[in-house]
């Protein structure tokens, strides 16, 4: 069986996001949009579109929170 | 899969518990923040640098007053403009500490800049991020003096005027006359490009630290939306085009490599060294023992300044000492010679002390009226107060005992009134609620005066003259 292709991606921790949307636009891929509804707290935040992520962590750096966004890089095993 | 996660750095914490409140894991800055964004870059530098356990960061006033919520390692948060003069003593003092100053505009380039110059100029081992927002943040948005020409805030609605209020500081540029920093850069976090672009300024400012080699100083331009009244794009805008226009980006010093690494003081807080340094005899001073059944008693002794006030607190504190009790002496005072008030504080103790200061007493002596109408009031239930005849008559709160002692009088005729001091004390050490001896008191005086030898046996008679009255009228 064909194993699925892993890609990078973000992960966002959408109790801390406060929706500023920097990551959106620091995103070179535009996977990342703003949500229509709101957080717990009462901000919009960011969310991935689910594909297209190529890992470069431009979002990560550029949020000013440091726990609302992680980004998970597959490390590829040579065969 | 194994997989690569770039994330929070470990020098800053999983929850800020310190913070609390409903969302421990955000932290309190406004959304689009540049602090937040710098704080990762420090910590990241301090991760990969592998300092984390020599690192302390001091937190301004201003809106990262809070950084200690974040920083895992060493915190210390300052007087406002303070963080440069803080930073010495800690560096100098701690030698292997990686000191890093984290100060914003209002507070590095406005009330703490002389600090500021003066440490750059001796070249103190610190790394100093200067966060340049082009305003007060924390309260609200006012011109401070890196607000550009024109720029609006909330004190120059119409924008900063130059032939009313000056030109913007250009902190880099003035720090570069000095011969003393090591490393000078200004840098942005407007966006992503800049950003990285940051992060290996802040490291380098680190590796100088790590290495003890002297002052960097990192200038970091950064986006307020909320004062600015901006939103994400327009704030990168903001400091890409204005700011960068009056705040050019760039290195001005490396001498990383030209600099060797600065003398590594070790300071020693050993008893001993301590007790040299002061030219203390050991054993004046011995080492407290833990006591939990000796209750602390807490003493307050107030009066005119040059009334022996502070001296009187010191002979207490002696005594206390003496008896190898824990014992603090806490002095607070007017700017006067003579003639303002003043008190102090003693608690003596049979467990480490938390606070020197004396809120609520179970002693009062005061030695005029201001200071008992002041704080006789504070004195505890079953308490006591000790006033010298020279205040009149005074009506005592109830549940206090307030005894009227000629302390004044029998100073006077004994020789001199200026040891009415010492003659409260006798009367305090007969009344016994110190629970100290009158061993620990002699000794205590022979302490205090023993550069001056005639006064010791002067004041000894004077203590045994205060004990006597008490024995006779009390």
């Amino acid at each position: 069986m064909k194993e699925q292709k892993a890609e990078p991606y973000p992960l966002i921790n959408v109790l801390e996001c406060k929706g500023c949307g920097r990551c959106i636009a620091a995103c070179p891929k535009n996977v990342l949009i703003m949500s229509e509804e709101l957080n717990r707290r009462g901000y919009h935040y960011a969310q991935y579109k689910g594909e297209g992520c190529t890992g470069c962590a431009n979002c990560y750096y550029t949020c000013p929170e440091p726990l609302a966004i992680e980004v998970h890089i597959p490390i590829k095993k040579r065969c | 899969m194994e997989e690569k996660v770039i994330k929070k750095p470990n020098s800053m914490y999983d929850e800020f518990t310190r913070k609390g409140g409903a969302a421990p894991k955000a932290t309190h800055y406004c959304p689009g923040c540049g602090h937040g964004i710098i704080h990762k870059l420090i910590a990241e530098a301090i991760d990969e640098l592998d300092i984390q356990k020599r690192s302390v960061v001091i937190s301004p006033v201003g809106c990262a007053v809070f950084a200690y919520y974040y920083f895992d390692c060493g915190n210390l948060q300052v007087a406002h403009g303070r963080a440069p003069a803080v930073g010495t003593g800690l560096s100098r003092a701690e030698g292997n500490a990686v000191v890093i100053s984290y100060q914003g505009d209002g507070d590095l380039a406005s009330i703490g800049l002389n600090e500021t110059i003066q440490t750059a100029n001796r070249g103190e081992k610190m790394a100093v991020i200067f966060v340049n927002n082009t305003l007060y943040g924390m309260t609200g948005g006012q011109m401070a003096p890196t607000t550009l020409i024109g720029e609006k805030t909330v004190t120059c609605p119409t924008g900063r005027d130059p032939r009313f209020a000056g030109y913007p500081l250009h902190i880099c540029e003035l720090l570069n006359t000095l011969e003393g920093p090591v490393f000078i850069e200004r840098v942005s976090v407007s966006d992503i490009s800049h950003i990285r672009k940051a992060r290996k300024a802040i490291r380098k400012a680190l590796e100088i630290q790590r290495d003890g080699k002297g002052y960097a100083f990192v200038e970091v331009l950064a986006p307020c939306p909320t004062n600015l009244k901006q939103n994400a794009e327009q704030s990168a805008k903001f400091v890409n085009e204005e700011m960068e226009k009056e705040f050019p980006l760039g290195n001005f010093r490396d001498l990383t490599n030209e600099r060797e690494p600065l003398p590594h003081l070790i300071s020693d807080y050993s008893k001993e060294s301590i007790d040299n340094l002061y030219k203390i005899d050991s054993s004046a001073s011995p080492d407290a023992v833990e006591d939990p059944e000796f209750t602390p008693v807490l003493t307050k002794i107030a009066g005119f300044g040059g009334q022996g006030v502070l001296s009187m607190g010191l002979i207490l504190a002696r005594a206390g000492c003496h008896a190898k009790r824990f014992t603090s002496w806490y002095p607070s005072y007017g700017p006067e010679q003579r003639g303002g008030t003043s008190n102090c504080s003693v608690v003596i103790s049979g467990e480490a002390i938390g606070s020197p200061v004396v809120y609520e007493s179970d002693i009062l002596i005061s030695m005029n009226l201001p200071s008992l109408e002041k704080f006789a009031s504070d004195v505890k239930k079953g308490g006591l107060i000790l006033y010298d005849s020279t205040v009149g008559n005074f009506e005592a709160p109830t549940d206090v005992r307030a005894i009227n002692v000629p302390a004044t009088q029998i100073a006077k005729e004994g020789g001199s009134e200026k040891a009415a001091n010492t003659v409260m004390l006798g009367v305090l050490m007969h009344l016994g609620v110190t629970r100290l001896s009158m061993e620990n008191y002699v000794a205590a005086i022979e302490e205090t005066f023993k550069e001056k030898e005639k006064l010791i046996s002067f004041n000894q008679n004077m203590l045994k003259a205060g004990a006597k009255w008490a024995m006779e009228n009390l």
